[in-house]
């Protein structure tokens, strides 16, 4: 019994880790059809705003919780003005800019901090007791924001202004725009939106990982996948492909091991892509969030 | 092959012809060492090739062309080290390569898998290949007899004259492979985008409703283009590792992923020298680079990506040849006559 | 197959697409006879374009068949379509912008044929449509009008035995829409055709049978004078437009 909590306790923190890192890319993607090949680095960003702020004294919550969506979330606006706003509705040309972006963004921390980082900072919280076995404290913590995140996403869309504007999109970006909607500014709002949330997994995730400026690539392989097989709908889509595609990574890894694992994700996105070209939510789930 | 290829031609055959010059010039001019650091150069044009003939001509945007090149080294090296000897081993390479472009291709194209999605899916495979092969640094992890080493890599074997284990090429020698497999490489794709093929997958780039209106199957002109890329990516990555000595999973990296598109944006899509020349100027700048710690070589070549897709879009080679057919242009006698029939044919 | 005229080429039966609760096509039996020209009419959203697409394989209709000389082409890729020998011109111009006005009709042309042939059939419908002017010019910087001859060029270089045009006059001048009626008229001696219409001036000059869609279904079918004087029809068709 013990076994089984635990078993699914890790099941469970697998699937909050993807839909963590895919959040702030599938908002983006949902609101604004912009594939943001920089979110790693939103993420990486994230972690070292995390580490600097602790180092210099900065309480650990404080720096993660508050600094490193804010950080990002700026670096977001600023960034959507100046590179991302001239390329709107050129998906291709957009992808590669944010491209040049992410590299931009490593080269710029590369030359700051070095290649690597002496400093990290610890997970906060102990170890949680189930029966015989132990859980860090810390990755239930995680869950929990996870949680709440979802929720504070799914608040913001149903019950906002920027949220029915968003939905607007989502459902017919063309006819939002004909409506006279300031797409500019909702854009511009949406990107740091979307950096912030990025911002903020990635502070959250520091301590478990540590901080390297090409930390970024770790995380985009899974958040692309969970993304683009989830589908446009923002929270639907990430939840649907968080928990598929967790749950048989989770699954693979506790019978032959991590790297079965990861092959058993890809795998399974790859059939997944051949029979719902459009993700989850393109199939089902259409008028979801 | 007619005439109005034969012309569409030209061009290829005048670089390929500046190419074999330059090889057999160059061992007599430069130092040993240049010449070891040319064949990897030519080893990532081969590279830069495949991904102008995939995207540039078949509008296909697939951002882990690396991985295509990667997986060739890594087949061939594994191939080489179980056979004792280069010769099936290039051709296992080429074949295991195209055969994996074409499954994957299978549910990319089959599935109607749109453009950038199609690049995030075949990014995304690159960087699974990435940590997948970092994590074989156990001594559980060999095929037949060879180790694959996790993080350091596996020691490539040189190529050796075929059926010949025993006399294997000097570097000088591998560097004539490599020019000549360039060479070769480059009047194939030159001559294939001129075929009946290559135009029906231009126009596929062009308008997939319309080729497919047409008649055309435009799933199988896809995954045709994508797997003949992935095999002479396959090829670039036989000689890479043969240049550099062995292989690593640093090769399937986010960072080479992004080289390789740099490449083609720089060169311009849609013709196939500039590519190759954009592989390597900054193949050169880089280098140069390397010996310095001011500017980091990320930071360099994420400007460089920005700035092209913002100001110069098509490349610098489409851009010239605007420029000079602008200029002919005003001069309107004998310069228009002789353009031929296509709006584009191999540079 | 020898081919008759009287021979059914196209055929739907009880044919629906529904897009969640609407109904764009709504249990349409067609019927078009080889060599006919007949002309789909209605107000816009009538289901006309959805009817056509759903011939030409470009969407999946929900339900029902679709028989094109007899066999099942229901969800069939537009591809299998055309490569019965049907030649499909969209509404708006589908033609391939960075290619010469030479090139795109001769990839029509060498789908069918080799080389050599392809060629001369490049040349003749060059000549045949008066597009010698613009043969090298890139299709991507041609009026809109001239994209649309360029498709038309298309479409007559397959030599086709079914030609379905939607709206082939739209965006085009008074000149040009009476070229194009010429040339329908010329396509019909050899093939049968479907056109989707709106401009009623056009399908006056080019009509035989009249096809009225009305709220996904067909109203009524009969010629042009016919449903002109319809009452019915005037309603649906003018109520709408007035």
């Amino acid at each position: 019994m013990d076994l089984v909590v635990a078993v699914l306790f890790q099941l469970i923190y697998v699937i909050s880790n993807l839909a963590l890192i895919s959040l702030g890319l599938a908002i983006i993607f949902g609101m604004m059809r912009v594939i943001n090949l920089a979110h790693g680095e939103f993420l990486m960003l994230g972690g070292y705003t995390v580490v600097v702020a602790t180092n210099a004294g900065i309480n650990i919550w404080v720096s993660m919780l508050i600094l490193a969506p804010l950080v990002v979330g700026i670096i977001g606006v600023i960034v959507e003005r100046l590179l991302i706003r001239w390329l709107y509705g050129r998906m291709v040309d957009t992808l590669l800019a944010t491209w040049g972006l992410s590299l931009l963004l490593v080269g710029i921390v590369t030359s700051i901090f070095g290649a690597s980082t002496g400093t990290t900072v610890s997970p906060p919280l102990g170890v949680v007791r189930i029966g015989d076995y132990s859980a860090s404290g810390y990755e239930l913590f995680l869950i929990v924001v996870t949680i709440v995140l979802l929720f504070a996403v799914w608040l913001t869309l149903r019950f906002t202004k920027l949220g029915l504007l968003a939905r607007g999109t989502m459902q017919n970006a063309e006819m939002a725009s004909a409506l006279g909607v300031s797409t500019s500014r909702i854009y511009m709002i949406t990107f740091g939106l979307g950096a912030a949330v990025s911002g903020l997994a990635g502070g959250l995730l520091a301590p478990m990982t540590g901080v390297l400026p090409t930390i970024g690539a770790t995380y985009i392989a899974k958040a692309f996948i969970t993304v683009i097989s989830g589908g446009s709908a923002i929270l639907a889509g990430t939840t649907a492909g968080s928990v598929l595609l967790g749950g048989i990574n989770g699954i693979f890894s506790f019978i032959a091991g991590s790297t079965f694992g990861e092959i058993a994700l890809l795998l399974a996105a790859i059939i997944l892509l051949r029979l719902m070209p459009r993700g989850i939510t393109g199939r089902f789930f259409r008028k979801s969030l | 092959m007619n005439s109005g290829m034969l012309r569409q031609m030209r061009p290829t055959f005048v670089y390929a012809l500046l190419g074999v010059i330059f090889m057999f010039a160059a061992p007599n001019v430069l130092q040993l060492f240049t010449i070891i650091n040319l064949t990897t150069a030519i080893a990532l044009a081969v590279l830069a090739l495949s991904l102008a003939l995939i995207w540039g001509y078949g509008g296909i945007l697939c951002f882990g062309q690396v991985a295509f090149f990667g997986l060739g080294a890594y087949v061939y090296t594994i191939s080489a080290i179980n056979f004792g000897g280069s010769t099936w081993a290039i051709l296992m390479a080429v074949l295991v390569t195209s055969a994996f472009a074409a499954a994957l291709g299978y549910f990319i194209f089959y599935g109607r898998v749109s453009d950038v999605y199609l690049g995030v899916i075949t990014l995304t495979v690159t960087l699974i290949f990435f940590s997948l092969i970092r994590r074989t640094s156990g001594p559980e992890y060999k095929i037949g007899n060879a180790l694959l080493g996790g993080f350091n890599g596996v020691s490539s074997p040189p190529i050796n004259l075929p059926w010949n284990p025993s006399s294997f090429l000097f570097p000088e020698q591998v560097f004539y492979v490599a020019m000549a497999a360039l060479i070769l490489c480059y009047v194939f794709v030159g001559w294939l985008v001129n075929t009946k093929f290559g135009r029906v997958c231009v126009a596929i780039r062009e308008n997939e409703l319309r080729a497919e209106l047409l008649g055309y199957d435009i799933r199988a002109y896809k995954l045709g283009i994508f797997t003949i890329g992935a095999g002479i990516a396959a090829i670039g990555g036989v000689l890479f590792c043969n240049g550099v000595g062995r292989i690593t999973p640093d090769v399937f990296n986010l960072y080479n992923a992004a080289l390789t598109i740099i490449w083609v944006i720089v060169g311009g899509r849609g013709t196939l020298i500039g590519p190759i020349g954009a592989t390597f100027a900054l193949f050169y700048l880089t280098s140069a680079l390397g010996g310095q710690t001011v500017l980091n070589n990320n930071l360099v070549l994420g400007v460089i990506l920005i700035i092209f897709v913002l100001l110069v879009p098509k490349g610098v080679a489409p851009t010239i040849i605007d420029w000079v057919n602008a200029r002919r242009k005003k001069a309107p006698t004998r310069a228009r006559r002789r353009r031929g029939s296509r709006a584009e044919g191999a540079q | 197959m020898t081919r008759q005229r009287g021979d059914v080429v196209v055929e739907t039966r009880d044919l629906c697409m529904h897009f969640g609760g609407v109904r764009a096509v709504d249990q349409v039996d067609f019927t078009l006879f080889d060599r006919e020209l007949r002309c789909l009419i209605g107000p816009n959203g009538a289901g006309k374009s959805t009817f056509f697409k759903c011939l030409t394989g470009q969407l999946v209709p929900t339900s029902g068949e679709v028989l094109i000389r007899g066999q099942d082409m229901t969800g069939a890729e537009p591809f299998e379509v055309a490569s019965l020998g049907v030649g499909i011109k969209t509404q708006v111009p589908n033609v391939f912008d960075g290619l010469t006005a030479e090139e795109n009709i001769w990839l029509s042309a060498r789908r069918w044929h080799g080389d050599a042939r392809a060629r001369v059939l490049t040349g003749e419908t060059i000549e045949r449509l008066k597009l010698g002017d613009i043969r090298r010019t890139l299709v991507g910087r041609l009026a809109h009008g001239q994209r649309q001859w360029v498709e038309l060029g298309m479409v007559v270089a397959a030599e086709p035995w079914l030609v379905l045009l939607d709206e082939p006059a739209a965006g085009m001048t008074h000149e040009e829409t009476y070229r194009t009626a010429e040339l329908i008229e010329e396509i019909n001696k050899t093939s049968a055709l479907i056109v989707v219409e709106h401009d009623m001036q056009f399908i006056r000059m080019i009509s035989r049978t009249v096809t009225l869609f009305h709220e996904g279904r067909i109203l009524m079918q009969d010629t042009m004078e016919a449903i002109s004087a319809d009452k019915r029809a005037r309603e649906v068709y003018l109520g709408h437009r007035a």
